[in-house]
């Protein structure tokens, strides 16, 4: 056959030969230009073989069984190397009772694969200890497991029914406390559902810094309030609402009139418009006396 | 004749089917070569309704992807002779023509040259019922026209309205629409011997091709090697084949005429194995190289080396010149170009306004030709080369491809004939639903 596309130089004898394809051939050649057909046996046909040889491979049990477990080997195999073993746990950022404390939550066993390590776990446990506010788990190179900690600071002392314990200014347990005169420096504040108003307690007593040589401490009243105990058994009743304002009117009071260096026994600030005092007996009594009444019968304390 | 005319009724909706396809092959079934093109139709077909001829009469709407070319085998006169013969020669060119265009080709156009065409010159009238000629009235006029007993064993290859005539208006190519009283047209009718087109669809039938259409090569190489003047002023074309020499007369774009002579290059080529006493084949190549239809003293001292391998020395060492070479070519050559020329005569083609005669084919090619054919047929003679056409190969743009390229033209853009028209109402058959819904249109 012949395609009049290029010149081909002519045979020596003059004849050009042009044999002519057998019938099958030329079905063949036609069959092969057909589209349909090429792309069914480019694509279809290995893609059929290859779905028959692996059908085959995988009708056995026994062999798709010993295929999972060889994956698996390589997979555990892989993860035990060497570059992926944790060999080392390190605490940084807290004191050494709480770095131990820690470890001991902790409690891993090394060494172990970072692959086995459930980091989010590990992390919950290590917050769920109290004095640990936050606390950032990385592996690092060298197979060191390494704690970032961030501690709870402790601002107050709680004086509840479980006995004495340190507050953080979120109001969160941070540890137990044996005696207030360990934690001196901290102010003292009781009562039930502290907690939640520490916040509102701690504005409270910067506000009182004044006269801090004569503040005792802060009672929570029915959840709701506070009661601010001074020394000499003196106690200021604050509002519920904007203490803070409260109390700062009473130190202005107390600058103009010595208020609390008189013989009191407590200051009602609850009703803004109307602070009420209330007299030591004794005080009363003379108070009477000078406006001439008799003595109140009461004051046989 | 019904038969015939539903068949190419059938194959003119293959072709349509074709054309949407994309591809369709070109097969000339020739004496000497067969050739197979492979057209890529873009889907750009020109709109009929439009005005005029569309852009490059549709000749621009396909690209030659794949062409062939074989030596023929078993084709005598522009017939098939031995069929399977035949048939392993167009499967060896539509394959090499497939491999080349690198696509599957179903759908095959076919010309030969054979088949002893006769012309006829149909006339018909209708008169119009209400003086506007719609579709059905040209169908009318088309089935009024009296068909010759062309004999048995004969069928209709082409039937061409060439002219329509309302009343005293002659002239008109569409009449669609225009009023008149009485409508007339004038057909011209090809009919070839039913054998030879029965031999050559079972040949593409086994060949697993489908026909889509099939033509005379005669008319399609006068499509492609007559300039267009040419075919409105009237031109014959002669296509000078290898087993025949066909005629073609062109007149207003149409075709008036055709015939077959049954003579051509191969006669030569025999003339000259015989002469000589040289095999076909070196017969061939000699004629092809030296070949001559004009003798002057420069050729008598051009000598020949006739070769061969018969191992006596003296046989082999023979030498002719060109002189006794183009003795032997001119008596032949004159021949066909006397009974071409009677047949034209027998035509009336001295009676066209332009006498124009266009040699094409492959044995038009001899050297000197035209002025012989000058001497014979008339003054105005000049060689045919096919149209240019996209895509087409360096190695297929000469004159012996002028009847694949007019086939290729004739894919593209074929023209009206009898059966492309409307069949008229009261022909279809009687309970035929087609016919109730024409009703419903027609009344409603």
């Amino acid at each position: 056959m012949q395609s009049l596309g290029r010149n081909r130089p002519l045979p020596a004898n003059g004849v050009r030969r042009d044999p002519a394809p057998t019938r099958w051939q030329y079905r063949m050649q036609r069959l092969w230009l057909t589209p349909v057909f090429r792309v069914v046996f480019r694509l279809g046909l290995p893609l059929t073989v290859v779905a028959l040889i692996a059908t085959g491979v995988l009708y056995n049990d026994a062999r798709r069984a010993a295929i999972v477990q060889s994956f698996a080997d390589l997979r555990t195999k892989f993860e035990q190397r060497p570059e992926f073993r944790v060999s080392l746990l390190s605490v940084e950022g807290a004191s050494r009772d709480l770095t131990d404390a820690v470890r001991a939550k902790l409690a891993l066993k090394l060494p172990q694969s970072s692959f086995d390590l459930d980091m989010d776990a590990l992390r919950a446990r290590a917050e769920a200890l109290d004095a640990v506010a936050k606390a950032e788990l990385r592996v690092r190179s060298g197979g060191v497991l390494q704690v970032v900690l961030t501690e709870r600071v402790p601002v107050a002392v709680w004086r509840g029914a479980a006995g004495l314990q340190l507050l953080d200014a979120t109001g969160h347990r941070v540890a137990g406390l044996s005696a207030r005169a360990d934690r001196a420096d901290l102010p003292l504040v009781a009562g039930d559902g502290v907690e939640a108003a520490m916040p509102e307690a701690l504005a409270i007593f910067d506000a009182v810094q004044p006269i801090s040589p004569r503040v005792r401490g802060l009672i929570r009243v029915g959840e709701r309030r506070w009661d601010l105990i001074l020394d000499r058994d003196q106690r200021v009743l604050l509002p519920s609402v904007n203490p803070v304002a409260a109390v700062q009117r009473m130190l202005a009071l107390n600058a103009a009139d010595k208020l609390l260096e008189r013989d009191i026994l407590s200051i009602d600030l609850r009703n803004q418009d109307r602070p009420a005092i209330r007299l030591a007996p004794f005080a009363m009594n003379e108070v009477r006396r000078a406006q001439g009444l008799a003595p109140t019968t009461e004051s046989g304390l | 004749m019904t038969d015939l005319y539903q068949s190419q009724r059938a194959m003119r909706n293959m072709r349509r089917a074709a054309m949407q396809r994309g591809v369709v092959a070109i097969l000339d079934v020739g004496t000497s070569k067969i050739a197979c093109l492979v057209l890529r139709f873009d889907g750009f077909e020109p709109d009929r309704d439009a005005d005029g001829v569309g852009p490059m009469a549709g000749q621009s709407s396909f690209r030659v992807i794949g062409a062939a070319t074989t030596r023929s085998r078993g084709v005598r006169f522009g017939e098939i002779a031995v069929m399977n013969e035949t048939e392993r020669a167009i499967r060896t060119a539509v394959q090499a023509a497939q491999k080349m265009a690198n696509v599957r080709v179903d759908h095959v156009i076919a010309c030969f040259s054979g088949a002893e065409p006769r012309s006829y010159g149909l006339a018909g009238e209708w008169e119009l019922q209400d003086s506007v000629v719609t579709e059905q009235d040209v169908a009318r006029v088309l089935a009024a026209c009296d068909v010759p007993d062309f004999g048995d064993g004969r069928e209709v290859l082409h039937a061409q309205p060439v002219n329509f005539a309302l009343d005293h208006r002659s002239g008109l190519g569409d009449p669609r629409g225009q009023i008149g009283n009485r409508l007339a047209c004038d057909l011209h009718m090809l009919s070839v011997d039913a054998s030879v087109v029965q031999n050559l669809l079972y040949c593409i039938k086994r060949c697993d091709l489908e026909l889509a259409g099939i033509a005379s090569s005669a008319y399609v190489s006068g499509i492609s090697s007559l300039v267009e003047d040419e075919q409105e002023l009237g031109a014959a074309c002669i296509d000078m084949g290898g087993g025949a020499t066909g005629i073609s007369i062109f007149m207003k774009k149409h075709m008036i005429y055709a015939d077959s002579v049954r003579m051509g290059g191969d006669h030569v080529t025999s003339d000259i194995s015989k002469g000589l006493q040289v095999p076909l084949v070196v017969a061939e190549r000699i004629k092809t190289k030296h070949g001559g239809v004009h003798a002057t003293g420069m050729d008598d001292r051009e000598m020949i080396e006739m070769g061969g391998d018969s191992g006596d020395w003296e046989k082999d060492r023979r030498q002719i010149s060109r002189t006794e070479l183009i003795g032997i070519m001119r008596p032949r050559v004159e021949e066909i170009l006397e009974e071409v020329r009677s047949r034209l005569d027998v035509a009336g083609f001295d009676s066209l306004p332009s006498q124009q005669i266009v040699l094409t084919g492959g044995a038009s090619q001899i050297p000197g030709l035209d002025g012989l054919a000058s001497r014979i047929l008339g003054q105005r003679v000049r060689m045919g080369r096919p149209l240019r056409v996209q895509g087409l190969p360096q190695a297929a743009t000469g004159a012996a491809f002028s009847s694949a390229v007019g086939l290729c033209l004739f894919a593209a853009h074929p023209q009206d004939e009898w059966w492309d028209f409307d069949i008229p109402t009261e022909r279809y058959p009687a309970r035929s639903l087609k016919r109730a819904f024409r009703w419903f249109k027609d009344n409603w």
